[in-house]
């Protein structure tokens, strides 16, 4: 038997796919522009690069506001209770048809592990992709800013550090959208924002 | 010139010197000619005679080194030393450069080798001079000088052109665009394509227009170059002791507009204009010289004869008085961190052949020292003769009629001796060959807009900067390990998944059977 959640809203939906899509976007740019492969040409990877990261930028502005008025940003808040438990279900109770140890709810839609992850995320490799991200569009300006001392290759290197992080985040994260109720059920939930729990 | 143009240049002078009285004789010598204009230009010869086109001499005022034509030692034919006969040709005079100094007469000034406008030109071997009428030279060689007729000559005097410039300045290293490479004759009625600012149909600058003189001192020196301008377009009434010939005292500090324009404008601070806007030189279909082996010269063919050897492109590639040759068109540019410093390996100072190649002329430079800028250069590879004893280059005496010219005799003790005995230096009488380097910054034939570099030929691991070091490039450098472990990690990631997802499947099916 299994009955559904409201989950997600609307702007939350629209924040996740466009977000994807960016980031997605920003990682096959960027990683060319570090010399991984050729796509668009360097200048068109560039440019859309620098497009997207804007676009981003604006996009966060929104996310934030909504964040914050909705206080929707207390999903985040971390928690170690129940860790193990998830760590248990995904490397045992997932092969032995187990139901999820976490039920979703939205007032607690994500699963303590999601917590500390997507914390993760928007507090250490989000902040160094951005800081890195606008120093190197500015880079002429440092001496300005009384940054002149900041070396070049090594802001590049953090960019780059962060840049890696969200590739691995996005491989396990869009796996682990599979380990719902059904295969699909997460990412259904995710359009439609109802979410099948059991 | 084209008609058309000839005509409206004729309009906006005020002087036609072809009706000037003192114009209507017929001149017997360029010295005469000189009198004539100085009669009305009263200052011009004197202040000529304080320029580097009189004196081949410069102070380097960053380190005290004694420069010019007078003084170095390059890798081409090396020295003027005892060759000015030949080499003075191009000195602006009438044999006023001799090996005792310069004979500081004002009427030895050759006003016409500028201010012509119809064709002019001095025989090689004559220090400078120019024949009124038809000589013999060598007496009894048979080789006729056909003689100028130099009151036609000066009454079409006029303002300097790429012709006249060119006249010597495309003709550096001894032939049509052999020493610089971004200076040839191609320049003299270049298209778009070629230079955009020279271009017949457009701009149509004359080399002066950006070498702007005063007073007749001509702005713009390789041996003192401007690395680095940092100020923007040039503004009248800001006089100032800046050199009007760099991009900046036109086009600024942000000279880039519309699509990328911010980000271009950012490179500015890294990069010389010529960098991207010249992406190639020798591009207007006359070869340059890039390399020169003087120790392959001497060879005769079985007739004891002197022979030369020229490629498919009617290039000689070997001449028994000058060596072995390499040439190129449409050449990259190496590229190096400049900040207008040069230090030059003058005759007498000492030569590690250890230490090969040696740079005739070292351009500093520096990431790091806020006034450097990426620059293209040619670098011009040389193999030529050095004392190993007093391990110094040579000055050699290659041209004239004596017995001791190289080009003459092909004996190298004996155009060495010559040669320096007339620098007033030491020759052990040993003679060997040391391989040279000399650097010429390109900064003419400065391509259109849509030709500028492209950011990949750069910002890519094997670009056109993949030598230049102090910079970080993005697309270009990397951390090898960094890159490798996060593509192992993603890989492992995406094994790891697909292992789970497989064992869960398994799982799924293992327990849909055992129900």
């Amino acid at each position: 038997m299994t009955q559904k959640v409201y989950i997600f809203k609307r702007f939350e939906r629209f924040w996740h796919w466009s977000q994807a899509g960016l980031i997605i976007f920003l990682l096959i740019t960027g990683l060319e522009i570090h010399g991984w492969y050729s796509l668009f040409g360097f200048e068109r990877a560039y440019n859309n690069h620098v497009i997207a990261a804007w676009t981003l930028v604006g996009l966060w502005v929104f996310a934030i506001f909504w964040h914050f008025t909705t206080g929707e940003w207390r999903q985040y808040i971390p928690t170690t209770k129940n860790v193990m438990l998830m760590v248990r279900y995904y490397t045992q109770g997932i092969f032995r048809g187990e139901p999820h140890p976490h039920r979703q709810t939205a007032l607690s839609k994500h699963n303590p592990l999601q917590r500390l992850a997507y914390l993760f995320m928007l507090v250490v490799a989000g902040p160094v992709i951005w800081t890195t991200g606008w120093l190197l569009l500015f880079y002429d300006q440092w001496g300005n800013w009384g940054l002149a001392d900041l070396s070049l290759a090594t802001v590049a290197t953090w960019h780059l550090i962060a840049a890696y992080t969200f590739l691995l985040f996005l491989i396990v994260h869009v796996y682990l959208t599979t380990t719902g109720a059904t295969p699909l059920s997460h990412i259904k939930a995710m359009i439609t924002g109802w979410e099948e729990v059991h | 010139m084209d008609p058309a143009l000839a005509e409206s240049e004729r309009a906006r002078t005020t002087a036609d010197h072809s009706k000037f009285k003192e114009l209507q004789q017929d001149f017997l010598s360029g010295p005469e000619v000189t009198r004539a204009c100085l009669s009305c230009h009263t200052e011009a010869a004197k202040q000529v005679m304080h320029t580097l086109h009189w004196k081949w001499e410069t102070i380097n005022p960053k380190n005290q080194q004694r420069l010019g034509k007078r003084h170095v030692v390059n890798n081409f034919c090396t020295s003027v030393g005892s060759n000015l006969h030949a080499c003075a040709t191009c000195h602006v005079g009438y044999a006023a450069m001799t090996d005792k100094g310069l004979i500081e007469e004002p009427e030895r000034v050759d006003c016409l080798v500028c201010h012509a406008t119809v064709s002019y030109s001095k025989p090689t071997g004559l220090g400078g001079n120019v024949v009124a009428k038809d000589v013999e030279l060598p007496p009894g060689s048979g080789n006729v000088i056909r003689g100028q007729n130099l009151r036609k000559i000066a009454q079409s005097v006029g303002k300097t052109s790429r012709r006249s410039c060119g006249t010597c300045h495309f003709m550096g290293g001894g032939g049509d665009g052999v020493k610089h490479g971004d200076l040839d004759s191609s320049l003299e009625d270049p298209d778009r394509k070629l230079d955009v600012h020279m271009d017949v149909e457009g701009l149509n600058f004359t080399c002066a227009t950006c070498h702007q003189t005063d007073g007749h001192r001509v702005p713009g020196s390789r041996y003192t170059p401007t690395a680095a301008d940092k100020d923007g377009p040039m503004i009248r009434g800001k006089g100032s002791e800046r050199n009007p010939a760099t991009c900046q005292s036109c086009h600024g500090q942000t000279p880039h507009k519309g699509r990328n324009a911010g980000k271009l404008n950012d490179h500015t601070v890294k990069l010389a204009c010529q960098t991207c806007h010249v992406p190639a030189y020798a591009r207007g279909g006359i070869a340059t010289k890039l390399s020169w082996d003087w120790s392959t010269a001497g060879r005769r063919d079985a007739k004891g004869k002197q022979f030369v050897v020229k490629d498919k492109d009617g290039n000689k590639i070997y001449e028994s008085r000058k060596g072995s040759f390499t040439f190129g068109e449409n050449v990259k540019p190496q590229y190096m961190w400049l900040n207008g410093e040069v230090i030059y390996t003058l005759p007498g100072d000492k030569v590690d052949k250890s230490a090969e190649p040696i740079y005739i002329n070292r351009y500093l430079g520096s990431p790091d020292d806020g006034r450097s800028r990426i620059w293209p250069v040619k670098v011009f590879h040389g193999n030529q003769p050095y004392d190993p004893v007093n391990k110094t280059l040579v000055v050699t005496h290659l041209a004239g009629a004596d017995d001791t010219a190289y080009w003459t005799n092909l004996d190298w003790h004996k155009a060495i001796e010559t040669g320096m005995r007339t620098a007033g230096l030491p020759f052990s009488g040993q003679v060997d060959f040391i391989r040279t380097l000399s650097v010429w910054p390109i900064t003419h034939m400065v391509a259109p807009k849509e030709d500028a570099l492209a950011c990949a030929e750069c910002h890519s691991r094997d670009g056109r900067l993949a030598k230049v070091e102090g910079v970080y490039i993005p697309g270009r450098d990397h951390i090898p390990l960094l890159d490798q472990t996060a593509k192992w990690l993603a890989i492992l990631a995406l094994a790891g998944v697909l292992v789970h997802a497989g064992i869960r499947v398994y799982a799924h099916i293992a327990r849909k059977r055992s129900h």
